[in-house]
């Protein structure tokens, strides 16, 4: 089969590959009918995840139908229509039964690196590094899904692809932002990246009751799709000064919740850009944490920050004063998706958020490369390129 | 103070067996040149994947240690770097690591017990046969298939759903010895597992250090097999990406 592989840093080829077959009992093989791009490919691109090899496939967020099934798969059968969660939860682990299931025990075959590199391993991803579990991602024809009667469900009929594909990944993320907010009726959040993730995010902190978010990037066509599609009040950081403009428009109060979906590479300007970059090139610290620091400041006292955006390790200059002082609470974490997903797809069949406006261009997986220098650069508005095998 | 629960902390890590030191450590099969390219090749395949700087915690089977014991047991090591080994004393090399699984004591303890299964997490078991109550033959692989080593084994302590010692005879290829302590975890929450591994590296200086040297492989190979043995508890399989896809030629 074809797929879109991994080669080195902003190295990517489309190559063929042998099909995936029945590994395990609990595996489904998935023909792939869409798959998407993500901000947290962008880290694998530019070499922030450790432990990618040469040749791996990539891609986590995807829709496709069931062409073959393991001895150990009940919920379904061949044909089956399906969007299956990036992240794999193995549904019998601790973590797993507690509805947590990014942080499962057992999906992860290669727990020995997180076990030291975070004291204990988390879930394994599709197509995100060997130290998730080095499992083959989504850019392909076909794709093998363990844990399939866990990680995958059933679409309702008669909605698109490009209405369900983002349910694997980015509406379940921003909406576990917005759940990890504990929004209150009234609150005002403000949602750093306006990106695919962070779009998901405001619509979810609306679903959730929140009386008023702000939005913050610097791309004027995805500030305005905050805008128009997600009612939020937009600031572009690279025209007002975000805590300046955040405190005035909470009238001195602070934004009640800041929803962090940025992560590592966030970007900046000026002496802070040119410090944490030199840093993280030197790999003295893995991320450059301008969003959170801005967050940690802009928030209101005993409000909570919400982090979505991916971090991989250390970060310098992290402003713990602040924090401690105006008693913030941090909610943070790659996504249970698994927890939400059934939930998600009753709003989307119910027409309650359609998420296919993120998606702005449609591929073949032929234009993978291509398509992923233009996500990168943001180039010809793109915010979410995805790819039909 | 009222919640404080003990039975952790007074159960794990009491008890204590020893190998045997039978002085009848040794390998016995291939040529030197294979030996050598073994131990090179796990050198290289597990300390490539990084040190580990915190030696001596892990747990689980004899199994994987074997090889290495074995392997570093085996003379050529002393012909290469031209040491005497004999008149040395011997040390028995341990580690110890827990797990908590997330089902019933009785259903882990009797998964163990049926010692048939080992070889189903503890990847470098090839085979574990239950010959009677007590005893078991058991069967290991060494790397890159330059062949096996066997040993009988007495089960030399049973207490079911509780814990379970083996002993390796004297005379085994490898002295090797094992005991898996299972421990309900507080507050329903499964049954911790902690499992001491133990082998004696064959006598003399040259074994005993490239056996210290091995030791963060070792120890890492231990903790898999445990993993593998939650995975397969916890979810009726091991995931594995083996066979897996992918571009690289
Ligand atoms: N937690 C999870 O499970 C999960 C799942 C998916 C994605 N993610 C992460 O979420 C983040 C966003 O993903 P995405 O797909 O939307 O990525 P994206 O690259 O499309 O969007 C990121 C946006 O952040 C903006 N940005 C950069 N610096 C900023 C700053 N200083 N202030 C405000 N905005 C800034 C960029 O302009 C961009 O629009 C990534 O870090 C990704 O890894 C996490
Ligand atoms: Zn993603
Ligand atoms: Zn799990």
């Amino acid at each position: 089969m074809k797929a879109l592989c991994w080669n080195g840093v902003n190295d990517l080829r489309v190559e063929r590959v042998p099909d995936p077959s029945i590994l395990n009992p609990k595996d489904a093989i998935v023909r792939v009918t869409m798959s998407s791009v993500c901000g947290s490919d962008l880290h694998l691109l530019d070499g922030y995840v450790p432990t990618m090899k040469a040749g791996d496939i990539i891609g986590h967020e995807f829709i496709g139908e069931v062409v073959e099934t393991g001895s150990g798969v009940k919920k379904f059968k061949k044909g089956d229509r399906v969007v299956v969660c990036s992240i794999i939860g193995c549904g019998g682990c601790a973590h797993c039964l507690d509805n947590d299931w990014s942080l499962c025990d057992n999906s992860n075959t290669k727990p020995e690196y997180l076990d030291k590199a975070f004291g204990y391993a988390t879930a394994g991803i599709f197509g995100y590094s060997h130290a998730f579990g080095g499992y083959a991602g989504s850019h392909a024809e076909y794709i093998r899904v363990p844990f399939a009667d866990q990680g995958a469900f059933k679409v309702p009929e008669g909605l698109p692809d490009e209405s369900l594909v983002f349910v694997s990944d980015a509406f379940p993320t921003g909406f576990m932002a917005a759940d990890m907010c504990g929004i209150e009726p009234g609150d005002t959040v403000a949602v750093w990246g306006c990106g695919g993730v962070g779009q998901m995010a405001i619509r979810s902190a609306y679903l959730l009751g929140a009386g008023r978010v702000i939005a913050i990037d610097r791309f004027e066509d995805r500030l305005q799709t905050a805008k128009e599609q997600g009612k939020a009040e937009v600031l572009n950081y690279e025209k007002v000064d975000v805590l300046e403009a955040l405190k005035e428009m909470t009238g001195g109060r602070g934004p009640d919740r800041c929803i962090d979906a940025v992560g590592l590479e966030a970007h900046t300007t000026g002496v802070e850009e040119y410090y944490d970059k030199v840093k993280q090139t030197l790999r003295i610290e893995t991320g450059r944490p301008a969003v959170l620091r801005q967050a940690i400041m802009a928030c209101r006292k005993g409000g909570t920050l919400s982090i979505v955006g991916v971090y991989g390790g250390l970060l310098d200059k992290f402003p713990m004063g602040p924090a401690m002082n105006k008693a913030l609470t941090f909610r943070m974490g790659q996504q249970h998706g698994q927890r939400y997903i059934p939930e998600l797809l009753d709003i989307v069949a119910q027409g309650k958020v359609d998420p296919s406006y993120i998606l702005t261009h449609k591929w073949t997986l032929d234009q993978g490369p291509e398509g992923y220098q233009m996500f990168k650069k943001k180039t010809d508005n793109c915010m979410r390129v995805v790819f039909t095998p | 103070m009222d919640t404080y629960d003990s039975r952790l902390s007074e159960i794990l890590r009491t008890a204590r067996i020893s190998p045997p030191s039978t002085g009848s450590s040794r390998i016995n099969v291939g040529t030197k040149e294979r030996m050598a390219s073994t131990i090179g090749g796990a050198l290289m395949v597990y300390y490539g994947m990084r040190r580990s700087d915190k030696v001596g915690v892990a747990l689980a089977l004899a199994g994987g240690s074997l090889i290495f014991r074995g392997v570093t047991g085996y003379c050529p090591i002393n012909d290469a770097t031209g040491r005497n080994t004999a008149g040395k004393e011997d040390v028995a090399i341990e580690i110890t690591s827990s797990l908590t699984i997330n089902r019933p004591r009785a259903e882990v303890y009797a998964f163990w017990r049926q010692l048939e299964n080992l070889p189903r997490f503890m990847s470098h078991l090839k085979d574990v046969q239950q010959l009677g109550p007590k005893r078991s033959h058991w069967v290991a692989k060494l790397p890159k298939g330059v062949g096996v080593v066997e040993w009988d084994a007495d089960l030399v302590k049973e207490e079911t759903d509780t814990l379970l010692a083996w002993r390796s005879l004297p005379g085994s290829d490898i002295d090797n010895a094992g005991e898996v302590a299972f421990v309900d975890a507080i507050g329903e929450r499964g049954t911790v597992v902690q499992a001491t591994i133990s082998y004696r590296p064959p006598a003399g200086d040259v074994g005993g250090g490239v056996a210290k040297l091995l030791n963060p492989a070792f120890e890492q190979m231990v903790k898999q097999d445990l993993h593998a043995f939650k995975q397969l508890l916890e979810t009726g399989e091991v995931p594995t990406i083996e066979g897996q896809p992918s571009g690289r030629r």
